[in-house]
């Protein structure tokens, strides 16, 4: 194969996410229907590349209230991953594992905290073992951490680990539900060498 | 009362009494203003990484402590404050999750923090206060009248320092 420019490399990356959004969501899909004992139908996940300080707005107004689930990830690819959910999609997912009213829209308290961190453990984990799988690299995420703030300030973390490398970051938005849309968005932040792993293992290379 | 003038994350701008300028949501990073009493001129700066030269890719220079705060400082007296009389007031630098303390993730907003206070000290500008740390996020208002910098966090009252 010839020597691709950056902007064939990133092109191709983004269809190469696109593919593990729509593998990974899929996965996470099933994995939460079955949980949760409903039909649950996914659309095409959409991947988008913003600048760093734009990353902040690119979910909903920086002030939004919004769940972030964060966990490292290591053996052959050392970095991070987080997903996203608006305040809505987290509430009706927390109320239907936990069998409450599905309209309660009290603050989380600690066993809706440790049931949405499971949730996002099995989402996170499905989308990891489709990376896994396409690239052949062995990923072992750690234990997820939660955060319940402000968009801007969760938002904060991938846009510090993106920003030292560079002015970009990529967002992937899934979209998934029956009578309501649950809104999910991933990050995946490996370090810069692991980056360049991930494309070598695709068969993308600079 | 006067205008909001909004600072985005890695952007810096100042204004006069009796203009606000805020920034939303700071997690890890850091915002540090400075503030002429007697001018009324305040500015504030919204960085995300301690230091410039530990990054290939710094042509932003609100991206760093740094930079920013050189370039926060240049715009202060080129609008007429003055230097000797500027305080500096900073927030933000949350460890948003509770990840190892090794990590990079784990420690980058104590280190912004530590980034402002060294860059003040080579200025020799005081600090007068800090609002930094913890596990939340933060928006922030310099208010160039009185030169309050007001703190506002999720289900927290707000404080003024």
């Amino acid at each position: 194969m010839g020597r691709l420019t950056l902007e064939e490399v990133n092109n191709a990356y983004v269809d190469v996410l696109k593919e593990i959004g729509n593998v990974g969501a899929g996965n996470a899909t099933t994995a939460i229907a079955s949980m949760l004992g409903i039909r649950i139908d996914m659309s095409v996940p959409k991947v988008a590349l913003l600048e760093v300080s734009d990353l902040g707005s690119a979910i909903c107004p920086e002030e939004e209230i919004i769940v972030g689930i964060f966990l490292e990830v290591q053996t052959d690819i050392d970095g991070s991953m987080m997903f996203l959910m608006k305040m809505d999609s987290a509430q009706f997912l927390v109320n239907k594992l936990l069998g409450k009213d599905t309209y309660s829209q009290n603050a989380f308290d600690e066993m809706d905290l440790s049931a949405l961190k499971e949730i996002g453990n099995i989402i996170a984990a499905s989308y990891l073992n489709a990376l896994s799988s396409m690239t052949n690299l062995t990923i072992t995420p750690s234990i997820p951490h939660i955060a319940v703030d402000m968009a801007a300030s969760i938002l904060s973390v991938p846009a510090i680990q993106f920003g030292q490398f560079g002015d970009h970051a990529l967002l992937i938005k899934t979209e998934f539900g029956d009578d309501v849309m649950i809104n999910g968005f991933f990050i995946l932040m490996p370090e810069e060498d692991s980056y360049e792993k991930i494309l070598k293992a695709l068969g993308l290379s600079l | 009362m006067g205008k909001v003038i909004k600072v985005g994350m890695a952007d810096l701008n100042i204004c006069k009494s009796p203009d606000i300028i805020t920034t939303i949501g700071l997690g890890s990073c850091i915002g540090l203003t400075f503030y002429d009493p007697i001018t009324k001129i305040g500015g504030l700066v919204h960085y995300m990484l301690p230091d410039s030269r530990q990054t290939r890719n710094n042509s932003n220079i609100a991206k760093f402590a740094d930079t920013g705060i050189d370039e926060l400082l240049r715009q202060m007296m080129r609008a007429g404050a003055n230097r000797n009389r500027l305080v500096a007031k900073i927030a933000g630098g949350a460890k948003m999750f509770q990840v190892s303390g090794l990590s990079n993730v784990g420690n980058i907003g104590e280190r912004n923090a530590i980034a402002a206070k060294e860059k003040l000290r080579m200025l020799k500008i005081r600090l007068a206060a800090e609002d930094t740390g913890l596990n939340y996020g933060r928006t922030v208002e310099l208010h160039c009248e009185t030169g309050e910098f007001y703190i506002k966090a999720i289900g927290r009252p707000v404080k003024i320092i």
